[in-house]
């Protein structure tokens, strides 16, 4: 699981029918002194996440899969948690 | 499997009802001299690991294997604590 | 899931027997700010994308349970077609702010809208 900011929504049609009813996020996944890490990812949305919102990324099929509740369908991240705080031990970033 | 060194905790309210109830600890990979490597990743604590000890974490489907993870949205869970590393 | 916009197709006469009737498109990785980013890559089409379109595609074993209950060997697909992007970001929000004094920039927010189409 990574820690990721949401920074936009994709609007799609025609798609997937495992991803019908579900939000399309673009998430950005950030290191731990919050500079970008790596390219934003699309992410299904389990849990009403919104543009700004710091959350917690699955980055793997299944778990990504099971909680937005479609199995066996091509999903491999989803957004799972909304993160409301981190605690750091000191001179970690 | 990964070294680590606990570095943080996560505490998200809003999440996947089955990962209620679980600690979620961040990881930084380390070698196996103690240096500190780069990148991080959040992950399920099945062993009750504390701030700073060194620990084993496990990536993938297999992390859904440990302790209490069976069926959750889990793909990085701490399955051991670290007491002594030899190198040959 | 990543997003990326479809700019070629992949013929292949000779291939595994399960690909026989699948399109393999090439895909090239955008930024949600529609800048190319990485390399172009072979994703299988899952979704009747074409030429030009913006989409997302899956990466992993996951790219082939569109196809069940055949398994292709294939590790990207896409799997749908993207008809608006609404994207909103500060640089680095969580970077600490430079001193006050410094002037504040305005915050590079930017909102794209594309309709599906050819570019």
């Amino acid at each position: 699981m990574l820690i990721a900011r949401v920074v936009g929504e994709l609007v799609a049609t025609q798609k997937h029918a495992s991803h019908e009813g579900r939000k399309l996020l673009l998430v950005q996944p950030l290191n731990l002194d919050g500079t970008d890490r790596g390219d934003a990812v699309v992410a299904l949305d389990a849990v009403d996440a919104g543009v700004g919102d710091k959350v917690l990324l699955a980055t793997e099929g299944f778990s990504a899969m099971t909680s937005v509740g479609r199995p066996n369908s091509p999903i491999d991240m989803a957004v799972i948690g909304f993160i409301d705080h981190i605690e750091l031990v000191e001179g970690v970033v | 499997m990964i070294l680590a060194r606990v570095v943080g905790t996560v505490v998200a309210t809003r999440k996947d009802p089955r990962l209620e109830g679980k600690k979620l600890l961040i990881l930084k990979p380390i070698s196996p001299d103690g240096k500190d490597e780069s990148g991080y990743v959040v992950s399920v604590d099945t062993v009750s690991a504390g701030f700073r000890e060194r620990v084993i974490a496990v990536s993938g489907s297999s992390a859904r294997m440990a302790e209490g993870c069976k069926d959750t949205p889990v793909d990085n869970a701490i399955i051991g604590i670290v007491d002594e590393v030899h190198m040959d | 899931m990543y997003f990326g916009r479809v700019v070629g197709s992949v013929w292949a006469t000779i291939k595994s027997p399960q690909m026989v009737g699948q399109r393999m498109l090439v895909v090239q990785p955008l930024t949600p700010e529609l800048k190319n980013t990485g390399k172009p890559l072979i994703c299988t089409d899952a979704i009747g994308a074409g030429a030009g379109e913006l989409v997302y595609w899956v990466r992993g074993k996951e790219a082939s349970f569109p196809f069940l209950p055949m398994e292709p060997p294939i590790d990207t697909a896409v799997i749908g077609i993207v008809d608006e992007v609404h994207v909103k970001r500060t640089v680095n929000e969580d970077v600490p702010a430079a001193p006050a004094a410094a002037p504040v920039p305005p915050p590079a927010s930017r909102k794209n809208s594309r309709k599906n189409g050819p570019c």
